[in-house]
């Protein structure tokens, strides 16, 4: 690790800090550092630590998750267009997701919903590998892309369609935009082990990916077993990826934008921005998170719509910025 | 010219590679023994099977009968990052995706050596040694997508130096270089040899004239099969040339070095 990169590492971390301390305290009721101390008959103390520290520490798990995966994707098919969003991994994740709302398995275990989800994703980034090739280029990719999100949406569509009432299709809906807000401490148990587990593996990665700047023959020749790191990767991102769109709904951007954000400052190898990717990642999804819950609307607006708002433009303008290379 | 009889020797051999896409044969038992100490060109036509051959002696590729040994090992039972710190292997019009810095780019030669926790101080001291060797130390911190071509192919040969191989074998490293920057980069593969004669290269070439002023030994291979195999006055005969590749060419031992001369086309 160079000191450049533990600067930006010790960096993100305080930002994070920050953000955390400012999470907890903001929200429709404010609460400052003295309601912490205050015990629990002050009714602010509920607020924080029912529903402020879940959120906060989901906003990092489903940040850090997006983030990493997102450097992870780009990493391997070479191309930081490569995010799971765009790529369909998220959408296949939501599909997985909404058959056990569509099929009301959610309600038979809590981690039903997130097993799925995971099951979903992985079947997304092994379509993905398929589809693509082992030599996919920067075009095969986002195509594959391209088809898987318009099965993942087709589905997802067909289960709003079928949907026994009105009831179901406004729950499918409401999850499906995407948002951290009344999470509880039983969210975080469930993805937190996905996420953790799933993180340590794409941060295994970071070697593979980064003889992969070399090209597949570059990094067959430096010792690298690509099919290993093709089975891991689809493990990491689908255990990442997965989980955080089955507590929190679809939240897209996050990948494509984070390691973008951070190429100019920590540099281009791959394995060097895994780390950063995943602190950055959480500190965007929190302070999105705050941001929502501090505008002032009768209703909250939903995570992954200002994410999407926001993600939107960003790749509209990386995409131009990029135009020539893609040709 | 024959295999490595009981496969015990130090080199690289092949033995009786033979491999075919979709029926059609493209190299046919090619039996060969790359010796320490010497550059060996291999050079040919245009589909003689060359790059072929460099991949399964790199262990790219697996032939369809016949093995390749190193050290009189089948090269494809070594582990593969033991094979990687063994062979440096720079392939035809390598691929860098993302703008690295050239000392980033040439840590990456360092990755069948490093730990997990990134490169040693034995890793960065390789990485200057192989920048220094190819007079890249004031470009350390370039992006290589600024980089010139011929800068670029250095950079690419640091890469491979900094891995310390016992054998470098580079497919038409010399390709898109101008003449200068060609002799330097001959310059590189003859010091490799020259520094360590544990060491060998063994690379393709398209121009004959630098496979004979660079090369100890030339192997000449047309339609999968060695038609020539010597020192470049033994394998660049008229005969060879005009059955590999229909031309008249002259193969001089001049007092400025050797030169090669291409007459013409031969009418069939």
């Amino acid at each position: 690790m160079t000191r450049r990169g533990l600067t930006v590492i010790a960096s993100l971390l305080l930002l994070l800090a920050l953000l955390s301390g400012l999470s907890v305290m903001s929200g429709k009721v404010w609460a400052p550092f003295s309601a912490w101390t205050a015990g629990s008959d002050d009714p602010r103390w509920a607020i924080i630590f029912e529903l402020r520290i879940p959120r906060t520490i989901l906003a990092v798990l489903v940040g850090g998750a997006l983030g990493l995966s997102g450097a992870s994707l780009q990493g391997y098919t070479r191309n930081p267009l490569a995010d799971p969003g765009v790529l369909g991994v998220s959408a296949m994740a939501a599909f997985g997701a909404v058959m056990t709302l569509y099929l009301g398995l959610s309600a038979s275990a809590p981690w039903v919903m997130a097993a799925a989800g995971m099951a979903g994703a992985m079947v997304g980034v092994a379509a993905l590998l398929g589809l693509a090739g082992t030599s996919g280029g920067m075009v095969t990719f986002i195509l594959a892309g391209v088809i898987l999100n318009t099965v993942a949406s087709a589905g997802v569509a067909l289960a709003l369609n079928l949907a026994p009432n009105a009831w179901a299709a406004q729950e499918i809906i409401d999850w499906l935009m995407g948002s951290l807000a009344d999470r509880s401490i039983l969210d975080v148990r469930i993805a937190a082990g996905p996420i953790v587990v799933g993180a340590l593996i794409l941060l295994s990665l970071g070697r593979a990916l980064d003889a992969l700047t070399l090209g597949e023959t570059g990094a067959r020749t430096l010792g690298i077993d690509l099919n290993r790191t093709r089975i891991l990767l689809a493990l990491g991102v689908g255990l990442t990826c997965g989980a955080s769109v089955a507590v929190t709904g679809v939240v897209s951007f996050v990948g494509l934008v984070v390691p973008h954000l951070l190429r100019p400052i920590v540099g281009e190898r791959p394995g060097a921005l895994l780390v950063p990717s995943a602190l950055g990642g959480a500190a965007l999804v929190m302070a999105a998170d705050i941001l929502v819950r501090l505008t002032p609307s009768a209703a909250e607006v939903k995570l992954g719509v200002a994410m999407a708002a926001l993600g939107g433009p960003f790749f509209l303008f990386m995409l131009v910025s990029m135009r020539r290379r893609l040709t | 010219m024959t295999g490595s009889g009981l496969g015990l020797g130090a080199g690289l051999s092949a033995d009786s590679v033979a491999i075919a896409f979709d029926g059609r044969a493209v190299l046919g038992g090619i039996s060969l023994t790359f010796r320490p100490g010497e550059v060996t060109a291999i050079v040919g036509p245009n589909g003689a099977g060359k790059s072929t051959l460099l991949a399964c002696l790199v262990g790219l590729r697996k032939p369809g009968s016949g093995v390749v040994r190193l050290d009189g090992q089948p090269i494809l039972s070594l582990p593969p990052r033991d094979r990687a710190r063994r062979i440096g292997f720079l392939p035809q019009s390598p691929e860098i995706a993302w703008g690295l810095e050239v000392e980033v780019l040439v840590g990456l030669g360092r990755i069948p050596h490093a730990g997990a926790g990134g490169l040693s101080a034995a890793d960065n001291a390789a990485v200057a040694q192989a920048l220094a060797a190819t007079d890249l130390a004031a470009f350390a911190r370039r992006d290589v997508t600024t980089l010139s071509g011929g800068e670029r192919a250095r950079a690419l040969i640091a890469r491979v130096l900094a891995g310390q191989p016992r054998w470098l074998v580079a497919d038409e490293p010399l390709a898109g270089l101008d003449p200068g920057h060609q002799l330097d980069a001959a310059d590189l593969f003859q010091g490799f040899v020259r520094d360590d004669p544990g060491r060998g290269v063994v690379v393709t070439l398209h121009d004959l004239g630098m496979a004979a002023r660079i090369a100890h030994r030339i192997v000449v291979l047309a339609r999968g099969a060695i038609l020539a195999d010597g020192t470049p006055g033994e394998a660049l005969t008229p005969e060879v040339m005009a059955q590999a590749y229909g031309v008249d060419a002259r193969y001089h031992a001049g007092p400025g070095g050797p030169a090669f001369e291409l007459v013409g086309r031969l009418k069939s």
